[in-house]
Parts: C-alpha cells; sequence; structure tokens
C-alpha cells in the first residue's frame, strides 16, 4: 500500500472569483437580475421610478415658486411654495398670540427633561427627575393656558400643529395611569372586575374615534351638571384620553403576560401584598417591556388627532384646508397636503424607529 | 366595639372575604358613577326641553342621500336614512378588505423580494402610508378626484368608462335571459372543484399520489362559465355611458367620494396589513425553508408549500385586527361626505337633535361588526391553526 502526498511549502493563494460575480456588476446580478423574472421586476421598478421622481422632483423643487404674497406671485408650472414663509406661525401655533409662543415651545422643550429619565432609567438623579415627569401633564397645561401671574389662552384660541401635539400628548400622557388599571383588571383574579375592565376595554376598542369626538361636542355636554362647562378642547382630551387607555391597557397586559409565572409567584413567596407586588416587582420590568408598544400607540393616536377637523377645531389639517379656500391662496391643495405629510411622517417615523430600536434593546436584554 | 377589632381584622385576612368586599366596592362606585351620569342627563335633557326615545326613527328625514344600494328618498324614515348608510359603511369596507388584502400581501411579499429595488420601492411605500395620517391621505386622494376635468372634458378609457370630477362612470352590466344559467354552471362549477380538491387530498394522505388540482379546479372554474356564456349567445349585455347634454346617460355613476375613501383605506391599511405578512413570514424558521431547497423544492413551490402555510397563523390575528381598523376608519367618510352610517348619523342628529339616541346606534352597530368580524376571523384562525401530531 502506498499513499500519495503531494506538500507545498507555501499557503496556496485562493483565485479571485469569476469578474461576472464580483464588484458592482456581481452586486447587480445577483439583486437584480439573477433571473428573467427579477429582471423584469427591476425593469418594472426603474420604469415606475422614472415616472414619478422626476416629475415630483420638478414639480416640488426645479420648476416651484418659492416667494410671493399671494399664489398670482407663483408664475411657473410647479408647485408654489410662497404661502409657507406667509403661514408657517399659523400652521405651528393656531391662533395662538405671537407674543406667548415661547410659552409653547417651553412646554415642548420641557417634554425632554420628562422623558429622559423614564426612558433611561440608569441616568444619574433618575430617581429625583422623575417628580418632574410626573408633574410635567400639570406644569405643560400651566404653560399653555395660564393663569396664576401667566396671560391668561383661551383654549380656543389652540390650533394648528401645537393642538395636535397638545391634543396627543395629553391623551397619551393621561391615559397611562387608566390604562394600567385597566390591564390589572382585566387579569384580575376578582371576575366582576375582570368583567367590567374586559367590557370597557373591548367596547372602547371597537368604536371609531369619530364616534368620540362626536360624543365629546354634542353628547358630555349631557352627561356631566351644567356647572363643570368644560370647553371642548377639554372634552376631546377627555373622550380622547378613554380611547387611548382601551388601546394602552391592551399594551401593558401584553406586557404583564410577558412576565414569567415565577416573578409573581417569587413576590408572593416574599409575603407583598398585591400593590406592593405590583408596584415593586412586576409593573417596573412590564412597563418597560411595553414601551415600544406605547410609542406605537402614541404614533397613531398622534395621526388620528387629525379627526379634530370633523368637530371643527382648527388643527394643522384644518387650517391647511381652510387655507386653500382662501382666494389667495385658491387651490395649492397639492402643495399644503404634501407639506403637512412631510411634517408627520418626519415625526411618526423617528418615533417608529426608536420603538424598533426599543424592542430589540429589549429582546437582546432578555 | 373592641371585640369586633380582630374579628374584622381575621375576616379580612381571609382572601374569599376580601375578595366579595373589593367587588361589592367597585360594584357600588360603577353603580353610583352611572346613576350621578344618568340624573345628570335627565335633568340635562329636562332643562333643555328634548325628548328621548327611538320613537323618531320612524319620522320622515327630509334629506336626500345620492349614494344609495336600497330605494331611499327624502320623504323616507331617519332610520331608513341610517340603513342605508350602514350599507353605505359595509359596502366601502368590503371592498376596501379585498383591495388592502390583494395590497398588502404584494407589498409584504416584495418587500422580502431578492429584487433588491422592488424590496427598497416596496419598504418605501409602507414607511411613507404608514406614517402619514390616514385623513390626510384621504382628503389629498378626494381632492385630486374633484379635481379632474368637468363632465365635458371626461377623461376616457377606451370609451366605454369615462372619469370627471363627478366621479367615475362604468358600463354596467345587465342580464339577458339565460345567465341565470352561466352563474349556476360557475355555481356547480365551484362545487365540482372543491370535490375535486378534497378527492385528491384524500388520495394523497391515502396514497401519496398527487394530482393538478389548481389547474382543474382554475380550468373547471373558469372554463364551465364561459363555455357557457359563448354557447348560449353571450347573454350579458353592457349599458355603456353615453355622453349627454349635461351628464352621460346609462351606466353605473360612481361618486368621488366613494372612489377616494376605497382608495385611500385600502392603501393605508394594504401598508399595516404588508407588515403583518412580512413579519409572518419572518417568523417561519429559516430551517424550514432550507429543508424545502434541500427536497428540491422550486422558489415557489417553497413559499406556496411550506412558507405560507406556516406564516398565515402568525399573519392571521394581525390582518384580523386590520380589517376591523379598515371598517372603523371607513367612518372618516364624514369629512368628505361620503354617506356612511357616521355620517347620515351626523346628518339624522343635526335634524333631530336626538344625540344619545343617533351615539348609542353607532355603538352597537360598530360593535356588532367588530364582533361578527372576530367571529369570522377567530373561525379561519382555528381552521389553519396548525394541527401539531
Amino acid at each position: 500500500m502506498s499513499t500519495f502526498h503531494r506538500t507545498t511549502a507555501e499557503m496556496v493563494t485562493p483565485r479571485p472569483p469569476p469578474p461576472l460575480s464580483r464588484g458592482v456588476i456581481g452586486w447587480l446580478r445577483a439583486n437584480l437580475f439573477s433571473s428573467w423574472f427579477n429582471a423584469a421586476m427591476t425593469l418594472l421598478a426603474v420604469y415606475l421610478l422614472w415616472l414619478l421622481v422626476p416629475g415630483i422632483l420638478r414639480w416640488g423643487l426645479l420648476d416651484a415658486d418659492f416667494a410671493g404674497t399671494t399664489r398670482f406671485d407663483c408664475q411657473s408650472a410647479g408647485a408654489c411654495w410662497a404661502w409657507v414663509d406667509q403661514r408657517i406661525y399659523q400652521f405651528l401655533y393656531g391662533f395662538y398670540p405671537p407674543e406667548q409662543a415661547w410659552r409653547v415651545n417651553l412646554a415642548l422643550t420641557l417634554l425632554i427633561p420628562a422623558l429622559l429619565p423614564v426612558l433611561f432609567d440608569r441616568m444619574p438623579g433618575a430617581r429625583w427627575a422623575r417628580w418632574f415627569s410626573l408633574a410635567y401633564p400639570f406644569v405643560a397645561a400651566f404653560l399653555l393656558v395660564g393663569g396664576y401671574g401667566l396671560a391668561e389662552v383661551p383654549t380656543d384660541r389652540f390650533g394648528g400643529f401645537m393642538l395636535n401635539v397638545a391634543v396627543g400628548l395629553a391623551g397619551i400622557l393621561l391615559s397611562l395611569p387608566f390604562g394600567i388599571l385597566l390591564a390589572l383588571g382585566r387579569r384580575s383574579q376578582l371576575p366582576l372586575v375582570r368583567l367590567l375592565s374586559t367590557a370597557f376595554i373591548e367596547t372602547f376598542r371597537g368604536i371609531p374615534l369619530v364616534t368620540f369626538m362626536f360624543a365629546a361636542a354634542l353628547l358630555l355636554p349631557i352627561f356631566l351638571p351644567p356647572r363643570f362647562n368644560l370647553d371642548l378642547i377639554m372634552r376631546v382630551i377627555i373622550l380622547v384620553t378613554m380611547y387611548a387607555s382601551a388601546y394602552i391597557a391592551e399594551v401593558v397586559r401584553g406586557g404583564l403576560q410577558s412576565l414569567p409565572r415565577g416573578q409573581y409567584e417569587a413576590a408572593q413567596a416574599l409575603g407583598l401584598g398585591y400593590w406592593r407586588a405590583m408596584r415593586l416587582v412586576i409593573l417596573p420590568q412590564a412597563l418597560k417591556v411595553s414601551i415600544p408598544g406605547i410609542v406605537n400607540t402614541f404614533i397613531a393616536l398622534f395621526k388620528d388627532t387629525t379627526l379634530v377637523i370633523v368637530i371643527g377645531l382648527f388643527d394643522i389639517l384644518n387650517i391647511g384646508t381652510s387655507m386653500i379656500a382662501n382666494p389667495n391662496w385658491l387651490g395649492l391643495g397639492t402643495e399644503v397636503y404634501a407639506f403637512i405629510s412631510i411634517f408627520f411622517f418626519v415625526i411618526c417615523f423617528a418615533m417608529s424607529r426608536y420603538s424598533l430600536h426599543l424592542e430589540r434593546r429589549l429582546d437582546v436584554g432578555r | 366595639m373592641a371585640a369586633s377589632g380582630p374579628s374584622v381584622a381575621r375576616a379580612w385576612s381571609n382572601e374569599r372575604v376580601r375578595a366579595l368586599v373589593v367587588q361589592a366596592a367597585v360594584l357600588a362606585g360603577i353603580v353610583a358613577l352611572l346613576a350621578w351620569l344618568v340624573a345628570n342627563t335627565a335633568h340635562n335633557l329636562e332643562t333643555r326641553g328634548l325628548k328621548t326615545g327611538f320613537g323618531f326613527l320612524k319620522d320622515p328625514a327630509f334629506f336626500d342621500i345620492n349614494q344609495k344600494l336600497i330605494e331611499y328618498s327624502s320623504r323616507s324614515s331617519f332610520g331608513r336614512a341610517l340603513l342605508v348608510g350602514l350599507l353605505n359603511t359595509l359596502l366601502v369596507s368590503a371592498l376596501g378588505i379585498v383591495a388592502a388584502t390583494i395590497l398588502g400581501f404584494a407589498a409584504g411579499m416584495l418587500r422580502l423580494s431578492r429584487n433588491w429595488l422592488m424590496a427598497r420601492l416596496a419598504t418605501a411605500y409602507v414607511e411613507f402610508t404608514r406614517n402619514v395620517p390616514l385623513l390626510l391621505q384621504l382628503i389629498f386622494w378626494w381632492s385630486l378626484l374633484t379635481g379632474l376635468p368637468g363632465v365635458q372634458d371626461s377623461l376616457s378609457l377606451g370609451n366605454v368608462a369615462f372619469l370627471n370630477n363627478r366621479g367615475a362612470r362604468l358600463p354596467a352590466p345587465s342580464a339577458e335571459p339565460g345567465f341565470g344559467m352561466v352563474l349556476a354552471g360557475a355555481g356547480m362549477a365551484v362545487v365540482a372543484a372543491i370535490a375535486v380538491s378534497a378527492w385528491a387530498k384524500r388520495r394523497r394522505l391515502a396514497t401519496g399520489r398527487g394530482f393538478p388540482v389548481a389547474a382543474i379546479a382554475i380550468g373547471l372554474i373558469v372554463g364551465v362559465p364561459t363555455t357557457l356564456f359563448l354557447a348560449l349567445g353571450q347573454p350579458l349585455a353592457w349599458d355603456v355611458p353615453q355622453p349627454g347634454r349635461f351628464n352621460f346617460t346609462g351606466g353605473i355613476q360612481v361618486t368621488p367620494e366613494l372612489v377616494a375613501l376605497w382608495w385611500a383605506l385600502s392603501v393605508y391599511t394594504g401598508a399595516f396589513i404588508a407588515e403583518g405578512v412580512r413579519g409572518g413570514i419572518l417568523s417561519v424558521a429559516r430551517g424550514q425553508t432550507e429543508a424545502a431547497y434541500a427536497l428540491g423544492l422550486s422558489r415557489g413551490a417553497t413559499m406556496r408549500k411550506v412558507v405560507l402555510p406556516q406564516a398565515l397563523c402568525a399573519i392571521v390575528p394581525p390582518l384580523t385586527s386590520q380589517y376591523l381598523n379598515l371598517t372603523k376608519n371607513s367612518s372618516l367618510a364624514v369629512a368628505i361626505g361620503y354617506q356612511d352610517l357616521v355620517s347620515v348619523g351626523g346628518t339624522v342628529l343635526n335634524q333631530s337633535g336626538r344625540a344619545l339616541e343617533v351615539v348609542s346606534i353607532w355603538i352597537v352597530v360598530y360593535l356588532g361588526l367588530s364582533l361578527l368580524t372576530s367571529l369570522f376571523m377567530n373561525w379561519y384562525n382555528r381552521r389553519i391553526a396548525l394541527v401539531e401530531r
């Protein structure tokens, strides 16, 4: 028996892959032209892009007019953006007195220190900063409405994008405590509590938000004693809060269900009562898992705040639609809708990316 | 008093007693709240001189509805008007669900396509649509449709369908004698196709031999009615719209509101469905795909026979909630004046002043719709659930 060995002293350098599978050409072949079907799809996609992109660019930027005081100053074939400069204040702040606009800005800026200790629990001083987070809704409401030394701004001056943000934020922040209680109620051992919570959640999730808007405008004044006399925006916030708490409840319930049983049992074994077990052991973990879901609920709610136009409030969309009925800016619908879309898109897209990032991070942590 | 202390404490430490007491307290609180609301309501209605009760539904409505599926005139009752609105809600929801499902599945699969460019395009569609308010999209499409040229300069699609600022004018099919036969033939073909597929499945389970079920079923369902249709001398006439002096005559008029609402709902919900479909497909373990390739299945067959059946279990629950969302979102119709349940209800409310009654009708109807949809989808979900052996 003899075996043949062939040995070399040096490593054989690998030969480069065939040129057609490398570099740009290789990438194109693998990703765009791997089969006739794939190639057809690529051509279709290129055709679609060729139809859309140059037209949109030409209309929106290249052929567009940016300066002027009425639409008649826009002479070119493209979009007319002259109104942006004229009307941006109304789009952002509605009818809020311009000399008081700093209060809106401050309220929005204070949101950052209010959110930081909630999102980053390892932040130094988070324990103390959380008191500010709890107080934030009241601080913001005080800044916006005024009183106690600040000039009072009646809520019917609220409008524009600020109204969307205010209703969305108020709805989500106020609905958190109710949502948590409802979620606990739905998982409660007590049949009556469970039944009532489930009924509330399912009813409020089954009804469209438009109905709540009408109820805020027409029904709530009938339900409450005349001396309550809340203004329309307050009533909208109350009903939006009820609506959102049903959704938050489901998100939190998901978080509660994701905890292993052992956590509940360990808390009981330590002799903690129901509320202390929830406050010290269960909720801190469950809420952390729920943050992405809460952010998603907020995105949905924030987009839905545009529904206030059905009861005649002037949010950013209604300011836009009423502007294009003005003879000076008649017929600029596409421009206005494109502008508002970009506004919402940037904010909602950023938040949805953030929630996705949180979801991934939480997934890794477990 | 002194003696009752320990016994109360003892009773309180008994879990069942405590549960009873807590529930009684909750019940008392809810009842008190409801009583307060009812008392307020009664007082407010009295001071405003408003009547209650559903008797007003029989009163004549005195307003017109241009989009109607059943007989309705301004002499009809409020109840009839609400029924017309409900049917319009159902119409746009059903149309929207069909289109959104198709769009959603297409976009969801395209996002996972190996074609880089198509995947990017699908992602752009999904991300943009999901992050812009539906109401804004709806108003945008509606403004585009109502901005189309007037009746005189309608855009013509092959001279059979026309688009103008009053909506779309489509040819209307009208059945002639013998068309019933074609329909009956189609029905029989469907039954036959189901029978064939059941038989083929039984044979496959028993013997392992395959059978070209899909080809035969499609052949039956398409072939039988087509043959009958041709054999009976094409018993279907198309009422093609004719340009008249002021408007078209003949054909079906579809309002721009219906088109805009249907399109906006489909595009918006389609993006959410696409995410569900993508998530469902990704949730199928990679080993399943690899095993299918190892068995020599083609990419298409792997998708159809291995991945999709398993993905469906993960797709159906979010799909259900998207269908429910679409139905609820159809109420945005009120913003563009499509006469759905909420829009008609709003008019009824203004005319009759019966806020309480109208809102409760809305609540009952929407809850009923969502209950029906979830019952159906839960049934479907159970049917397709993985049977673990």
